[in-house]
């Protein structure tokens, strides 16, 4: 892909990312915060690249050590928003019951 | 092995962009963030398939290998984590994104010629270096493996200034000679001047710069994706970047700062410095049985839960205390102000962890009003975010803060840890009026022996 189109491409996803989060509510701020942190260990598609055209042991061993690190970028970031936002969900629905909130307590403490 | 045709790759790709720009869509509404997290990984699922099945890889045992082993170690903590420690985490994920980019830059200079490309490489390098050593510091403050009060140092601005100048100039060697030596340099430098970035940041502003770094790192992305011509880590990036960028700003809006003051206010010896003074003017200090009686009699209780609540993890004994005052007749609600826990919208997450229903929680618009009608108004390790110095003294750093307006209901009751302001450093002179009265300790035993003399009542 030539500069001009790059440019180009580039210019547009800063207005989409710039669009797509304006009206967000602070509620949202840390998993939204949470997600974009997930969204760029795509970089492991660059370091999944560079690793498999290594040749020499040294230049792999720094290219696996990049996909190690990008991968739990990526997974781990997924997984904690996905915690996160079970926490959201159906909380309407949730009965706050003396019991439950002990529980929940005693397990928070035996962790 | 090469499966896929270059105009196949490229229509997956575009269809994993599209997945990530719908991916934030979703994270920005509450009824589809949930999904639009899933969508996101569904989107780097079909990338990671996408690159195996196109590019021509070499080591591929390897590679599989080491991403069973980045899957190994993250999957388990972050599904482990406290969520009083997820703001740790998220810097921590953001600080290996960071640095998985630099490498990639790095390993990518010996391939490529063309100065643009080597501008784009040492752009990643310094980027992605301070992102990861900048997230680094981050987390040991928010872990509290270090102080989380500004790390000051005489001179440290020169030294900055030093570090960034010579960052520029060894940039600009490399791009010219393409020298492995001086691009290792580099990112040592830009370790460097990361540190040196989040070291003067208070602990309360440190929320704010790990959603910056998280821009810094989606840039870096976007940079790398240049390197590799690679349209998809281009617009993942640059989407990370510009969201991440509105995202910093509607956090230091919401706490009444600004982003450079945050960053520079410490270098100048201003702001987040703080103070630990104690201040000698008497204050009505209370016992767990008398802050018992005026809840237990009150008909509308208005708890506003903190910073001290998430330390202490007594968000579940927060929620069982409501729960026993609802049973005694009593209307209970939650007022979380936009910035309460240790990230925005943290506190929510911390009570919906503890079973306190969505209802009970009310945003600072829709509470402030209705402090005026409250018996009590109980903050639970709070301070800033109620200091009315926020809307009355404009010399003051908060100054210009949206607060919780407590100081409406008939009686507060402050349950502190100590006289020591909150992590702003000013004092509350809400401490000192005639209704309030404050029960010193630890939020989660101080809760624990109010909700003990509540049922003893």
């Amino acid at each position: 892909m030539d500069g001009m189109s790059l440019l180009t491409v580039t210019v547009l996803a800063v207005f989409v990312g710039f669009e797509v989060v304006s009206k967000v509510s602070s509620t949202l701020h840390t998993p939204l915060m949470s997600g974009a942190n997930a969204i760029h260990g795509i970089i492991l598609v660059g370091a999944i690249i560079v690793a498999g055209q290594a040749a020499d042991p040294g230049i792999l061993a720094v290219a696996l050590l990049a996909v190690v690190l990008a991968t739990a970028n990526l997974v781990g970031g997924f997984v904690v928003t996905d915690r996160m936002l079970l926490m959201f969900h159906g909380r309407k629905e949730a009965v706050r019951t003396g019991a439950a909130g002990t529980a929940a307590g005693a397990k928070e403490e035996g962790k | 092995m090469s499966l896929l045709d270059p105009v196949w790759t490229s229509l997956l790709y575009l269809a994993a962009a599209v997945f990530f720009i719908l991916a934030l869509r979703g994270l920005s509404s509450p009824r589809t963030a949930r999904r639009g997290n899933l969508i996101g990984a569904f989107g780097a699922l079909l990338a990671v398939v996408t690159v195996f099945l196109s590019a021509r890889l070499e080591n591929i045992p390897w590679i599989v290998g080491a991403i069973a082993v980045g899957t190994a170690v993250a999957a388990p903590v972050a599904r482990r984590v406290k969520m009083t420690q997820m703001p740790q985490l998220v810097a921590l994920f953001n600080g290996v994104g960071g640095g998985a980019a630099a490498l990639v830059a790095l390993l990518e200079l010996g391939h490529n010629e063309d100065p643009w490309v080597r501008l784009a490489i040492v752009f990643t390098l310094l980027v992605g270096a301070v992102s990861f050593a900048g997230s680094g510091v981050t987390f040991a403050k928010l872990q509290e493996l270090m102080t989380t009060r500004p790390v000051v140092f005489p001179g440290l601005p020169v030294v900055m200034a030093a570090v960034l100048l010579a960052a520029v100039g060894t940039a600009v060697a490399v791009v010219l000679t393409g020298s492995l030596a001086l691009a290792v340099l580099l990112m040592v430098l830009g370790l460097v001047a990361g540190a040196l970035l989040v070291l003067p940041v208070g602990g309360a502003d440190v929320p704010i710069v790990i959603s910056l770094l998280n821009a810094f790192t989606g840039l870096a992305v976007a940079a790398s994706g240049v390197v590799l011509g690679n349209v998809l880590l281009v617009v993942a990036g640059t989407l990370v970047g510009a969201s991440g960028t509105i995202l910093t700003r509607a956090m230091a809006a919401a706490m009444g700062r600004s982003v450079a003051g945050i960053l520079f206010g410490a270098f100048k010896g201003g702001s987040t410095a703080g103070s630990t003074a104690v201040s000698e003017r008497p204050v009505r200090c209370s016992s767990a049985e008398d802050v018992a009686v005026l809840l237990g009699y009150a008909q509308r209780v208005i708890i506003v839960p903190g910073y001290g609540l998430a330390v202490a993890q007594g968000q579940h004994t927060a929620a069982e205390l409501a729960l026993a005052l609802e049973s005694r007749g009593i209307v209970v609600d939650f007022a979380i102000h936009p910035v309460a826990g240790r990230m925005p919208g943290h506190m929510n997450v911390l009570l919906a962890e503890a079973n306190v229903p969505y209802e009970s929680l009310k945003e600072m618009g829709e509470i402030n009003p209705e402090f005026r009608t409250a018996d009590v108004a109980l903050v639970v390790g709070a301070n800033d975010v109620v200091n009315p110095a926020a809307k009355t003294s404009s010399g003051s750093p908060i100054y210009g803060m949206p607060i919780l307006e407590v100081s409406d209901a008939r009686q507060v009751i402050f349950l502190k840890r100590s006289m020591r302001p909150g992590f702003a450093g000013i004092e509350n002179e809400l401490l000192y009026e005639p209704q309030t009265s404050l029960l010193f300790g630890d939020a989660k035993d101080s809760l624990a022996k109010v909700l003990g003399a509540v049922k003893a009542l």
